[in-house]
């Protein structure tokens, strides 16, 4: 009856699709090339220091000896990992948010997280936690969490509060679990497990990024291409039905596709915290109100873990912080900051 | 909070409603028999969830009696009584006034704590996600025995139980500046933002500091699992007059929650003070889950759970939930304490247990039917 007026003037109140789609690109763009910036510092930076442009000299096959193994044996692998795992991380977040209709949704809430840092604890304190068994804990551990718990939420159809209120009583049980073995390890152990539970990007190198990346890419890609589904499902079941969305194998789908995004990343760098929960929401923001967008989510998290790595290098410089500790820092302040500056101007 | 409108009218539904109604209708005693709305059916439920909430409270003595009598070194119910009621210097006696009975009253204490800020944080950013440790709580705390560890030097939980009430209170406060700041002030949304972004900065230094500090990350993880053992009794009179001010205050906010449920400008429109409501909630919030916290460790779960499990007994009524779930979550609570004791030689974690006894119940409510919106 109102929904026509409705129509027109939200249609009237905002700028043309053209228009959105272009300011998107434009922040797409800018955000992409401020993480790659970002890269070339973290590229450049360590115990043989190098300004931005040597190291892109190097990079496009300019350089000496020891020079091109610096950077592209020892360090390209760590800034690839940031971006590539920053932007899965960011469009994971994305998919779950978008499904759980809920700003606080990340790959967390179907406890895939606290799973996977389950299976690795079980790896370091049972059979003393080479990288392999712990990558291999790590994703058994976080795969497993993540069936059951939407097995546990199936009844008659997955219902997105009831994924959410399952995954959050799983995830209790299994950071008590986390909690009760950091307990009786001993400290050296629980320390180094606990290195792994923030999230670190230190010592990773090219035979564990790659197969990551190339899970990670193709997986990318395929969400991507489901994004418009993605926001149908967001006008509600019935809507997107009658729009013609086959509702729970699109739900399904997506939810593997953010999953696999989330184990690849896992499995090499650990769990790190909030780039999933804060890089869409960031976005969205930087975007005026367009929604929850896939792309601009997966650039925000890349630029957002880039940063993130660099300030873990270089805060305590000799000290090599694991990079969780900072993503979950930067994007805590950013959000603050996001949100002192919309209370003041009461804007969006 | 689904439009009524595209749900099917189920009878519990239209309960749901009707109980709305005489609640802000006649902002009186809830469910009065003499207040216009009310029904023969409504008194009827009152009568119900009276003697069901009387029930739960004799299941919540008989549990803390068996508190007194379960342990490394079981006591039977005679010896229990006797020494409740004429105690002697016997040893049995010594070990329940001295440790069983104070390990049962931080317990009770401390579970309804947690189970009331739980409720309150809920209804008041009308997210039935949100707990207690949401608003910063726990990584305030955390943080803070850290800093007293690493730092100061200070060991043991006598010594830093106040630095770590002072960091949940100083970043529960933080939060609510943050969240409540300028012009769109009373978005509950932003709150629970802010608690998300606060908490996570806090808990980021609180990592790196643990991690640069072996002997501060030691006595963290002892604290974070949460457990009834080993506190000083003298922490009780202090949590009992935190929890006493916070019951206070929450009860004076019973009726503005339910006001609240229905959105801020009905309860404007109803005459309740939206933003005045709100800041006693969080004092009560702040009072009642920063003492529970820095008294058993952080059981944030607890304050998660029993809201949704009271809330089955209780009906939409926020002063009713309220009283379930002040004695619901001390009876998980207990009973995550006793089973410990007995489950493995030595001692499993309060904190573990109810996480283990009180997930599986929030997973059957949840498939039970369709959630229950705050």
């Amino acid at each position: 009856m109102s929904a026509p007026a409705k129509t027109n003037t939200v249609v009237a109140g905002r700028p043309g699709r053209a228009r959105r789609l272009g300011r998107e690109a434009a922040l797409c763009l800018v955000l992409s090339a401020l993480a790659l910036l970002v890269a070339l510092l973290v590229i450049g930076g360590g115990d043989y220091p190098m300004g931005p442009g040597q190291v892109l000299k190097v990079l496009l096959g300019g350089g000496e000896g020891l020079e091109n193994t610096i950077v592209l044996q020892w360090r390209t692998p760590r800034a690839v990992a940031a971006l590539v795992f920053g932007a899965a991380l960011g469009v994971a977040g994305a998919v779950f948010q978008s499904l759980t209709r809920n700003p606080l949704g990340s790959p967390d809430v179907i406890g895939f997280s606290t799973g996977a840092y389950t299976g690795a604890l079980l790896a370091l304190t049972l059979v003393g936690g080479s990288f392999v068994a712990t990558s291999l804990g790590a994703l058994a551990g976080g795969l497993l969490t993540a069936f059951a718990v939407y097995l546990l939420a199936w009844r008659r159809g997955s219902h997105g509060f009831r994924l959410i209120l399952v995954g959050i009583g799983v995830s209790a049980m299994l950071a008590a679990l986390n909690q009760w073995l950091v307990l009786r390890a001993e400290i050296e152990v629980a320390m180094a497990a606990a290195v792994w539970g923030a999230g670190t990007l230190n010592g990773v190198n090219w035979s564990s990024v790659l197969p990551a990346i190339l899970l990670i890419v193709p997986v990318l890609a395929a969400t991507l291409a489901g994004g418009n589904r993605l926001q149908m499902l967001e006008m509600g079941d019935d809507m997107a039905t009658a729009l013609g969305v086959p509702v729970e194998k699109t739900r399904l789908l997506m939810i593997v596709l953010a999953v696999l995004l989330t184990a690849a990343t896992t499995a090499i760098a650990g769990p790190i915290a909030f780039v999933a929960l804060v890089a869409p929401q960031l976005a969205k923001r930087l975007n005026q109100g367009a929604g929850l967008r896939l792309v601009p989510a997966a650039c925000m998290g890349a630029l957002l873990l880039v940063t993130s790595d660099l300030a873990a290098q270089r805060l305590f410089a000799p000290v090599q912080l694991p990079v969780g500790v900072v993503t979950v820092s930067i994007g805590g302040i950013y959000l603050i900051w996001l949100l002192a500056r919309e209370g003041r101007t009461g804007s969006r | 909070m689904a439009a009524p409108a595209t749900e099917p009218k189920s009878p519990e539904k239209t309960q749901t409603k009707r109980g709305n109604h005489a609640a802000l209708g006649t902002a009186t005693v809830p469910g009065n028999p003499g207040a216009g709305r009310a029904t023969p059916e409504n008194a009827g439920t009152t009568m119900q969830r009276a003697s069901l909430l009387l029930c739960f409270l004799v299941l919540l003595v008989l549990l803390a009696l068996a508190s007194l009598a379960v342990g490394s070194k079981p006591i039977d119910l005679a010896t229990v009584l006797g020494a409740l009621v004429n105690p002697d210097d016997s040893a049995d006696h010594a070990i329940i006034r001295e440790s069983r009975v104070p390990r049962a009253l931080l317990g009770i204490l401390a579970g309804s704590a947690l189970g009331i800020a739980g409720a309150l944080v809920q209804s008041m950013t009308r997210n039935a996600l949100a707990e207690p440790g949401i608003l910063g709580v726990n990584a305030g705390a955390s943080l803070a025995i850290v800093i007293a560890v690493g730092t100061f030097g200070i060991n043991g939980f006598s010594g830093y139980v106040w630095f770590a009430f002072g960091g949940a209170v100083l970043a529960t406060g933080a939060v609510y500046l943050v969240g409540m700041a300028g012009a769109r002030s009373n978005d509950p949304v932003r709150l629970v933002l802010a608690g998300v972004a606060l908490g996570a900065v806090l808990s980021g230094i609180g990592t790196a500091l643990a991690l640069v500090h072996p002997a501060a990350f030691d006595q963290l993880r002892a604290w974070t699992v949460g457990s009834l053992e080993g506190r000083s009794p003298e922490i009780l009179l202090p949590l009992a007059l935190a929890v006493a001010a916070g019951f206070v205050l929450a009860a004076f906010t019973g009726r503005s929650l339910n006001a609240l449920a229905l959105g801020d400008d009905t309860a404007k429109a109803l005459g309740y003070r939206v933003g005045r409501a709100r800041v006693l909630i969080l004092l009560a919030v702040t009072v009642l889950a920063g003492a529970a916290t820095a008294a058993v460790g952080a059981i944030g779960f607890l304050g998660l759970m029993a809201p949704h499990l009271a809330r089955r007994f209780s009906g939409p009524d926020a002063r009713w939930m309220l009283g379930f779930t002040a004695v619901l979550a001390p009876i998980i609570l207990l009973l995550a304490d006793v089973l410990g004791r007995v489950i493995i030689p030595g001692e499993l974690e309060a904190g573990v247990v109810c996480a283990f006894v009180g997930a599986p119940v929030l997973i059957i409510l949840a498939r039970r039917k369709k959630p229950v919106a705050v």
